[in-house]
């Protein structure tokens, strides 16, 4: 990162913690509806130093993987399906557009009712949050994707799996992982849906303990977590992926 | 690259008959002919179907390099796609060897004018793709595909990505991936339409050579007549819509040849002349549709 983007940021953020701790001395509102920033520091503090903070995280990055997964895997296959067939386009994905925009919270009370408070109802919030929306970028990416590459594909000799393996799939990669980062997105919202609403560890439920302690200084430390975290993956994982298919492809490096 | 001078000739020609004779019997005669071959299809749901190609019969000799000009959309690439077995004829049919063409193979390789090149491959696994997907084992991929680089002059080029080579690098690449499944016909669309003079002239040459070391049947679609008297030995004239062959003319003119020469020009004004009436008619059509489209 150039340094002046480094520079601005540190003064941006410094003017937030500033306006904040102003906020703090003019004392509008009482401290425990807005704490200052040594208490929301406190409250990490004892998060991470009793461990439930690390179990919380521990917790929470395990199930939304798992769930992310299944979801990648999951909207794979019907993009293929529905790239492969006529009758499958026409159906399956005006659905999966309708579902895609159904936020996840609304599946939990049917989870809750099929699964109970368990760890499978917080998997299919996950999973039924974010299979859509991969599946559509994936099924967009092929269906947008040059004919020519087909055509290239099936001259060469690839056919059925061997066309879609080395030809289609790769071809819509950008779209593939636009998709993910998109799929990624409703994953991890659906997450703390789900982790709110359950009774189970995880950063979610740390969040609800916050509310039901009364304890604002611990609700804004697992906010800040997450939000880190959340930035963490984006970062380190999506934006190394994009830089690795500008550099292979050719196309514009990603700001 | 290099220029073929007189006296290289006879000793190339020697070689290529070794290359021949050493190929498997019957490899290098393969025969496509197309009969009373017929092509349309609709361009939107309530307009009367276009005729791409009517009743198109031909017949493409064993190691022959065919040209076919005519006006953009007379169905030129139809007839590739077609041959290549990409596309069904609505009527008629395409043979190869008197069997009907099914569906596409590796024996038939299609070159387009824009190259089709895999750009999540480097230039090496681009070339190797064909036979990788016969299932060809790694260590013969990877000399076959250097052998084919190497005669496209790309050897130092094996690793790197489709977007850092220039235009004419690319459409090498393209031939070389072509020809390393050792194709019997090689159908090439447009090939050179988009790249610089320079870069034509010396794939002209390239091209060239490689049909005649690997002795392999080429159908060369362009709208240049020049670039197809100077590459062709029969020449075929295509009409505008209705697609169908109109004249045929041999191109008796000894190789080597270049495109700037006067022989290949005053042959070129010949077939020009019987094409310009149709180019005409294109144009016509072309005028009358533009403003009923607004």
């Amino acid at each position: 990162m150039p340094i002046r983007r480094v520079l601005n940021n540190v003064i941006f953020y410094a003017v937030l913690l500033g306006i904040w701790a102003w906020v703090i001395h003019l004392r509008i509102w009482p401290p425990y509806l807005f704490p200052s920033q040594s208490d929301v520091f406190a409250s990490l503090r004892s998060g991470f130093s009793d461990g439930s903070f690390f179990i919380a995280i521990a917790v929470s990055l395990r199930r939304v993987a798992i769930g992310y997964v299944i979801s990648v895997v999951l909207g794979l296959v019907l993009s293929l399906i529905i790239s492969s067939s006529k009758f499958f386009s026409d159906t399956l994905s005006p659905l999966l557009t309708s579902l895609q925009n159904l936020p996840s919270i609304c599946w939990l009370p049917l989870a809750l009712l099929w699964f109970g408070l368990s760890e499978s109802s917080i998997l299919f919030v996950i999973i039924m949050g974010a299979t859509p929306s991969i599946a559509m970028a994936v099924e967009s990416g092929i269906h947008s994707m040059p004919r020519i590459y087909s055509q290239v594909g099936r001259n060469l000799g690839a056919r059925g799996v061997k066309l879609f393996l080395h030809v289609l799939l790769p071809a819509s990669l950008p779209h593939l992982i636009a998709g993910m980062k998109q799929g990624w997105a409703f994953a991890w919202r659906a997450l703390f849906s789900a982790e709110m609403l359950s009774i189970t560890i995880g950063l979610g439920q740390q969040l609800m303990q916050g509310r039901d302690l009364n304890d604002m200084s611990l609700v804004m430390a697992v906010m800040a977590l997450i939000l880190v975290l959340g930035l963490t993956v984006n970062f380190v994982v999506f934006r190394s992926v994009e830089r690795w298919l500008a550099r292979r492809w050719g196309t514009s490096n990603p700001a | 690259m290099t220029p073929i001078n007189p006296t290289e000739l006879t000793a190339q020609q020697e070689q290529i008959r070794l290359i021949r004779a050493r190929r498997a019997p019957g490899s290098h005669n393969t025969h496509i002919s197309l009969h009373g071959v017929t092509q349309s299809f609709s361009p939107n749901k309530n307009a009367p179907p276009l005729v791409a190609l009517n009743n198109v019969n031909l017949e493409i000799h064993p190691g022959e390099f065919l040209c076919i000009v005519g006006p953009s959309g007379c169905g030129k690439s139809s007839l590739l796609n077609l041959i290549a077995g990409l596309a069904f004829p609505s009527s008629g049919e395409v043979q190869l060897n008197g069997e009907r063409v099914t569906g596409p193979g590796t024996d038939r390789i299609l070159i387009f004018q824009e190259h089709g090149l895999f750009p999540w491959l480097t230039v090496g696994q681009n070339v190797e793709f064909g036979l990788r997907m016969l299932g060809i084992g790694r260590k013969e991929r990877r000399e076959r595909a250097d052998h084919y680089l190497r005669l496209v002059h790309l050897t130092s080029f094996r690793d790197s990505y489709i977007h850092q080579l220039s235009g004419g690098m690319r459409q090498r690449v393209a031939i070389a991936r072509a020809l390393a499944t050792e194709p019997k016909i090689l159908l090439l669309d447009e090939p050179f339409a988009a790249l610089d003079a320079q870069t034509r002239d010396m794939l002209h040459d390239e091209l060239e050579r490689l049909w005649r070391e690997t002795g392999c049947t080429i159908v060369f679609v362009t709208h240049n007549v020049r670039e197809s008297v100077r590459l062709g030995d029969r020449v075929l004239l295509m009409s505008f819509r209705p697609g169908t062959i109109i004249n045929e003319f041999a191109i008796p003119l000894q190789r080597p040849r270049h495109i700037e020469e006067n022989r290949v020009a005053q042959l070129a004004r010949e077939i020009l002349d019987h094409l310009r009436a149709d180019i005409n008619k294109a144009m016509e059509v072309e005028f009358a549709n533009t403003p009923r489209s607004k």
